[in-house]
């Protein structure tokens, strides 16, 4: 499949703001200090936002994206839409529970303490923006002519960056704010490792699967060996510009390298680092973050660049 | 609604003949050119005197080559086949479960209860590219200048026009193709003139096995005989020009000798 860059920067960062308000969110419940919370709130606002406007860029005509909030009883890619809008009202609910904490004496490390509704817009943003994460990948998990898509890691994995990016980068803006205990700094280090477990797997997955159909079911003669004679048109069209993409394929194996070294080689050494050295720790926990999302980046350029879609079969 | 109607009686479909098909692209052309001033219509092309001329067809003619197959490879009911063009038209299905409906966010891509026929709405389309992505038989295309995507309308311009001659009212496909290739009609009945052929000859769906039950089907080509031409081709195909000279009559092996001094 042709990896659009604006679907691509919407995924990543969009994925990565959704998993920074589900920490947010948790956080808040776990009573974590305000100022660090509210901030993280921003950020995780701001990420999804600009992954959400990212994303328009990548339709034919923009101006009518609000009727994609419609479909969401057939269409994965509406119930992303309902579910991305949804979250808006939590997030801004909670960032409103925090504001009394925040204009107390010390917001920078006192534990907070939120009120009933500021708990219940704190567990309806920790759902809303897990759906979110979930809706996104099942627009790809639920496409059955792109079969390394139908995979099952696909959905565990786009949750998993989400959180992996998005509490790399909660960490970080905490740090900022006080010391963090290891504990919370070795959870970041083994979900980067999860997450490399997890997308080794998928990859080894879908090298060993090869396409279930042949070209001759494609074309009505399944028993028959079927070879290309001549190409419907002499130059591309839209099929073969979206769904046929063959560059990724043949540099795979270092791009896969290089993901697996930004997303969980990097990081896990940053968190590591961070334990050891409490002065560098949101500095390291921030090119921690940094380096987890243009792992993602990757990744998800892999990931859309590698897939075959049947088309591909006959084209 | 992008929510499937019940399953309708009617399945207006196409049934193309893989036997009769010349691959002129008659059908190709005849199409762009009723459904550039029909309903789906502009189909736009950017470039298309320049350079790199490109531009959106709901019908595409592929060629294809068939490999020659071994009398053992082959069952009983077919014997060894010799290597065949196989031109294929390709265009929209109209799927009883069209997936490229159901993943639609916005409603602009409906599936008719009437007929069964699959359209787009393109002014309510966003242009995501999704049903593209849905579809495993490549039928839709974006067209970048109306940044909405386009597809085969089965002609629904035509074949309920009561302006054109009964004898019109098929899809222009249909009308056009010179070898009479390609059969519309109602695949939902069986009795009709198309389900009559389908059943005749075979007529196969594309890729059953994805679920999405396509409407239109494909009747492949006629076992050829497996008769001496076969043999014969294939002997001169080897390339070893071996001369056997019991074999010549009299006078040509004479001749082939006096040559061979």
């Amino acid at each position: 499949m042709n990896p659009a860059l604006s679907v691509i920067f919407f995924t990543t960062l969009s994925g990565a703001g959704y998993g920074l308000l589900a920490w947010t969110a948790l956080d808040a419940l776990l009573q974590q200090p305000a100022r660090p919370l509210l901030l993280s709130l921003c950020v995780g606002l701001l990420l999804v936002t600009i992954g959400l406007l990212s994303s328009l860029a990548h339709l034919g005509q923009p101006q009518r994206a609000w009727r994609a909030l419609s479909q969401w009883r057939t269409s994965w890619l509406s119930r992303e839409g309902v579910a991305s809008t949804v979250t808006y009202l939590p997030a801004l609910g909670l960032g409103a529970a925090l504001l009394p904490a925040m204009l107390a004496a010390d917001a920078r490390t006192a534990s907070i303490a939120l009120g009933p509704p500021g708990v219940a817009c704190a567990l309806a943003l920790l759902l809303a923006a897990l759906v979110t994460v979930a809706c996104t990948a099942m627009i790809y998990a639920s496409l059955k002519p792109v079969p390394a898509w139908r995979h099952r890691l696909v959905l565990p994995v786009y949750v998993l960056f989400a959180l992996v990016s998005g509490g790399l980068l909660a960490l970080a803006i905490h740090g900022f704010a006080r010391a963090l205990p290891g504990v919370a700094l070795l959870a970041g280090g083994a979900g980067a490792i999860a997450l490399a477990l997890c997308k080794w797997r998928y990859w080894q997955a879908i090298d060993a699967t090869p396409l279930a159909l042949q070209r001759g079911d494609a074309v009505g003669v399944p028993q028959r060996t079927v070879t290309l004679f001549e190409r419907p048109m002499t130059e591309g069209n839209y099929i073969t510009r979206e769904m046929a993409f063959v560059l990724a394929r043949a540099h795979a194996r270092r791009l896969r390298l290089l993901a697996t070294v930004l997303f969980a080689g990097v990081p896990l050494a940053c968190v590591l680092l961070a334990i050891a050295t409490a002065a560098l720790q949101p500095w390291l926990l921030a090119v921690a973050a940094l380096s987890a999302l243009a792992g993602a980046f990757v990744e998800r350029w892999l990931f859309f660049a590698q897939a075959r879609h049947l088309v591909t079969l006959y084209y | 609604m992008t929510t499937l109607p019940p399953p309708s009686k009617v399945k207006l479909g196409l049934v193309i003949d893989l036997d009769t098909c010349v691959g002129c692209h008659a059908c190709a052309v005849g199409c762009k050119e009723w459904n550039a001033g029909g309903i789906a219509g502009p189909l736009t092309d950017s470039d298309p005197y320049g350079k790199n001329p490109s531009g959106v067809w709901f019908n595409r003619v592929h060629s294809y080559e068939l490999q020659a197959t071994d009398a053992c490879a082959g069952s009983a009911l077919q014997p060894s086949q010799p290597a065949q063009t196989l031109h294929f038209p390709r265009s929209c299905l109209h799927c009883e479960t069209p997936a490229c409906v159901t993943v639609c966010p916005t409603g602009a891509s409906y599936k008719r209860g009437a007929d069964g026929i699959v359209l787009v709405d393109e002014d309510k389309c966003i242009g995501c590219g999704l049903c593209a992505w849905a579809c495993p038989y490549g039928a839709r295309e974006m067209s970048p200048v109306e940044g909405v995507m386009k597809k085969c309308t089965l002609c629904v311009d035509r074949i309920y026009n009561e302006n054109l001659p009964e004898a019109e009212r098929e899809p222009a496909c249909v009308q056009v193709c010179p070898t009479r290739a390609r059969h519309f009609g109602d695949l939902g009945d069986p009795e009709s003139k198309v389900s009559k052929l389908v059943a005749e000859r075979g007529g196969v769906a594309l890729m059953p096995e994805l679920g999405y039950q396509p409407v239109n089907r494909y009747l492949p080509p006629r076992p050829r005989r497996a008769g001496e031409a076969t043999a014969a081709s294939q002997a001169t195909h080897e390339a070893t020009e071996t001369i056997d000279e019991q074999a010549l009559p009299t006078a040509l092996r004479w001749m082939h000798r006096m040559l061979s001094r």
